[in-house]
């Protein structure tokens, strides 16, 4: 059972209240990109085994989304943070790179 | 290799069975292979087997990180059906189906095939018309399936109640020659057949990383040194997507953890398989008297092997209603296998972007049913380069939208 914090009204609260929405960060390609571009952007996920960012609602709290860091072979959650980003906020990075020594943030286009 | 027989036995018996022979070898790995195969469950092993045996390919490495048959191969529901609605898919999982009746015998090994029949039962208006149109479906594609009625269901399982309040009980989608069959036996019997025609099987050879000269690949490096080959089939249910990113591209692939539960075993009670989709959940009882309980997905990416508490206690919340006298059985254990869901929660066996590398996975949760008919298949897409059975579930059917759609036919009790 995962434990998360909403970031957006500050519940802490049990994986049940929460509703997972999939990879988080993922970059949309405006109109004119190329065929592979839309195929990455709604097929190829990133499915770590590891650190993971993805998205949340709190479905049955305040009903908003955001995003968390959690690892998918331990089930630590690293923390949480607004969706209204498009990388995560240093201080996640920090306490992960703590966690998984030569863990790095690369882009997921 | 000794055939294995009512006389075998008798000899045995009397000898105090000191002349069993191991069923597989334990090699030293070689320099170099024809086909490497990664991952040495029941898919890994099936396309092993029906390389050697189809095609004559038996210059053939298996390799497996754990043991033979740990992975998802034992820690399923051993359920075997083809009732699917996409003729792609009834084709090949009717395809694997009809092997099970025989396997047996070809192997020389009891997997113990019980085609027991399998129901699935519809409880809402949706799922009546749902699977009505999948009875109609399957008699176009030759698989034996009809849709009963609820008196019927009643007389099939004495113990179900068909009358519950919030999920009645109001038809059925009955495949009579669907069932089970003991999944750690079909993974040692592929094992046993595949030793004997001079595979090699190395079990705790752990592949860390794919090499490639361009874009071909020349061979894996292992825990155990760097082994050669012409061709790689990667088979790795749960891992597919770690496998493809050593190779070098991206599957459109999420592993979730699926989980599982048995009872304390008890007298029979119920002769064929029973799943109930509405409620996310699905029963039947093993051999030994206990009854095997199949359940919902972990909401989430993650490659644990354990399940969740909350979602026991949901798949038994509704199958108790189903199934009153259930409410009094005590849980021996319960434990979870990481499953790769796709899309459209069809396969994927393809070629991939990297020249001589294949790949078999996607099955999400319901790979054992198809295990000889996966292996018949892919077996013939590694040798030729093309399989008529695998032809729709290649890699690039996402990026053209020719969508296997199961996920509506099948729901979550896939």
């Amino acid at each position: 059972m995962l434990i998360l914090t909403c970031p957006c009204c500050g519940v802490t609260a049990e994986e049940t209240e929460f509703h997972g929405g999939g990879e988080a960060h993922i970059k949309r390609f405006g109109p004119g990109s190329s065929d592979e571009d839309f195929h990455g952007y709604l097929f190829e996920k990133v499915n770590p085994k590891g650190v993971h960012f993805e998205r949340w609602r709190h479905a049955n709290g305040c009903g908003k989304w955001f995003h968390a860091a959690r690892c998918t072979v331990t089930l630590e959650v690293f923390g949480t943070y607004s969706a209204q980003t498009t990388e995560p906020p240093q201080d996640i990075k920090d306490k992960i790179s703590a966690k998984r020594p030569g863990w790095s943030w690369r882009e997921f286009a | 290799m000794k055939r294995y027989s009512a006389f075998a036995v008798a000899r045995e018996a009397l000898r105090y069975h000191m002349g069993w022979d191991r069923a597989w070898a334990s090699p030293e790995p070689k320099k170099k292979y024809d086909v490497i195969i990664v991952g040495a469950g029941g898919h890994g092993l099936a396309t092993a087997y029906y390389l050697g045996k189809n095609f004559g390919i038996t210059n053939v490495a298996v390799l497996e990180k754990g043991w033979l048959g740990g992975g998802n191969t034992g820690r399923n529901t051993t359920i075997i059906r083809s009732n699917y609605l996409q003729d792609s898919s009834a084709a090949i999982y009717e395809k694997a189906r009809g092997l099970y009746e025989t396997l047996s015998q070809d192997l020389n090994y009891n997997i113990m095939y019980s085609p027991r029949g399998v129901m699935m039962l519809a409880q809402t208006q949706h799922e009546v018309r749902g699977y009505e149109r999948t009875a109609h479906a399957n008699a176009l594609q030759g698989v034996a399936t009809e849709f009963i009625s609820p008196n019927r269901v009643k007389e099939l399982v004495p113990i179900i109640n068909i009358d519950g309040p919030r999920y009645p009980v109001l038809g059925a989608l009955w495949q009579p020659r669907g069932g089970t069959a003991r999944h750690d036996a079909v993974a040692w019997g592929y094992a046993r057949a595949c030793s004997a025609m001079g595979m090699d099987i190395i079990q705790k050879c752990e592949v860390t990383g794919i090499s490639r000269e361009g874009s071909k690949v020349t061979g894996v490096t292992t825990n155990r040194g760097d082994i050669a080959c012409d061709k790689l089939g990667i088979v790795v249910a749960g891992h597919s997507g770690h496998l493809a990113d050593m190779a070098g591209f991206r599957l459109p692939i999420e592993s979730v953890a699926l989980q599982a539960l048995v009872s304390e075993p008890i007298k029979p009670c119920m002769d064929v398989v029973v799943m109930a989709n509405t409620v996310h959940g699905y029963m039947s009882q093993s051999d030994k008297g206990e009854m095997v309980i199949g359940g919902g997905a972990d909401g989430y990416n993650n490659y644990t092997q354990r399940g969740s508490f909350h979602h026991v206690e949901e798949t038994v919340r509704a199958l108790v209603e189903t199934f009153p006298m259930i409410s009094r059985l005590k849980m021996l254990r319960q434990w979870g296998g990481i499953v790769d869901m796709t899309g459209d929660r069809s396969p994927i066996l393809s070629k991939t972007p990297v020249e001589g590398v294949f790949i078999n996975c996607g099955w999400g949760t319901g790979g054992f049913k198809s295990i000889p008919g996966s292996g018949w298949g892919f077996a013939e897409l590694m040798a030729k380069g093309h399989s008529p059975l695998t032809a729709e579930f290649n890699l690039d059917r996402f990026k053209e939208g020719r969508f296997i759609d199961e996920s509506v036919a099948a729901g979550v009790a896939h």
